[in-house]
């Protein structure tokens, strides 16, 4: 077996760097939603009361419990216990599907009742509301986006684990991986007071 | 593997359980009239439970110091960005542009 050189301190600072990437990405948009905010306090207190609460509430609870799991599969691995740590991560999986599926209730009912980008109502309404929901797909769809890819990345440690490839010696794969989960938990812990709350 | 410092799990459960207080915190102040004071409560929970998540589940506190001034770094130019857009935001006339 040919020895392979590894730079453990340096694959994380690479995830970093890429993780600063996304914070600023979704800085720029926390950045128009804090301007909107401060034009629009009002209408965007009444378009906040169109959300559920009870929906956004699970959702935090989910994305939390998902990052405990994911930090537990890191430290289950690095104790050599493998069954436990796919377990883990399986279970890290299924919250990230929850977390879709609520996500898909609460998009298909707001469609339903004519709330979304371009529809008659929100053009016709009053501007505030408008750039609200129009903020609140973007937002929400971007976090979306990066549920499902966080969600693929983490089965493919759970892959590379079952190959024997990630190990209790050479774990570096799944803590970034577990580093971009836990990113995506962070942002959803601004999004949730901001639409969810606001009203 | 010379950087391994395993977190116990003992640890993450309590982390675990202050983040879910924390949830319960900022839905039980959101359902009080405070005002404008409302949204800067819940940017404080959020920044808390932010904290946290970056510190434990992100294993920052035990990290390469560097790295650690290098988020700190981030969350400053952040706080720049969003700062002093402010300063010209926050005092332009009503509907002006």
């Amino acid at each position: 077996m040919t020895e392979h050189h590894k730079d453990y301190l340096g694959d994380k600072f690479g995830m970093w760097l890429f993780l600063f990437t996304e914070i600023l990405l979704f800085g720029g948009l926390f950045l128009l939603y804090s301007v909107y905010l401060h034009r629009y306090p009002a209408e965007f207190h009444q378009a906040g009361l169109e959300l559920s609460r009870v929906f956004g509430t699970a959702n935090t609870i989910v994305l939390i419990t998902s990052s405990f799991t994911v930090a537990m599969a890191i430290s289950a691995l690095q104790q050599g216990r493998r069954v436990l740590c796919q377990g883990l991560l399986a279970s890290t999986i299924v919250l990230a599907g929850v977390f879709m599926v609520n996500k898909y209730f609460e998009w298909s009912a707001k469609i339903g009742h004519g709330i979304y980008p371009g529809s008659p109502e929100l053009v016709d309404g009053p501007g505030g509301t408008n750039i609200f929901f129009g903020l609140y797909y973007v937002m929400t769809g971007a976090h979306g986006l990066h549920v499902v890819i966080g969600a693929a990345l983490l089965g493919f440690c759970m892959l590379r684990i079952g190959q024997g490839r990630v190990t209790a010696d050479d774990f570096g794969l799944l803590e970034n991986g577990g580093l971009y989960w836990h990113l995506v938990d962070l942002v959803w812990i601004f999004l949730f007071p901001l639409f969810y709350l606001i009203s | 593997m010379t950087h391994k410092h395993i977190m116990p799990f003992g640890l993450l459960a309590k982390i675990w359980l202050a983040l879910l207080a924390l949830t319960g915190v900022t839905v039980g102040v959101a359902s009080v009239d405070l005002g404008y004071l409302n949204v800067l409560a819940a940017m404080a929970v959020a920044s808390t439970k932010a904290l946290l998540v970056v510190l434990f589940f992100m294993h920052l506190k035990y990290e390469n110091r560097a790295l650690g001034a290098f988020v700190i770094l981030v969350f400053v130019i952040l706080a720049i960005f969003i700062g002093f857009t402010f300063f010209d935001v926050a005092w332009r006339p009503e509907g002006g542009a």
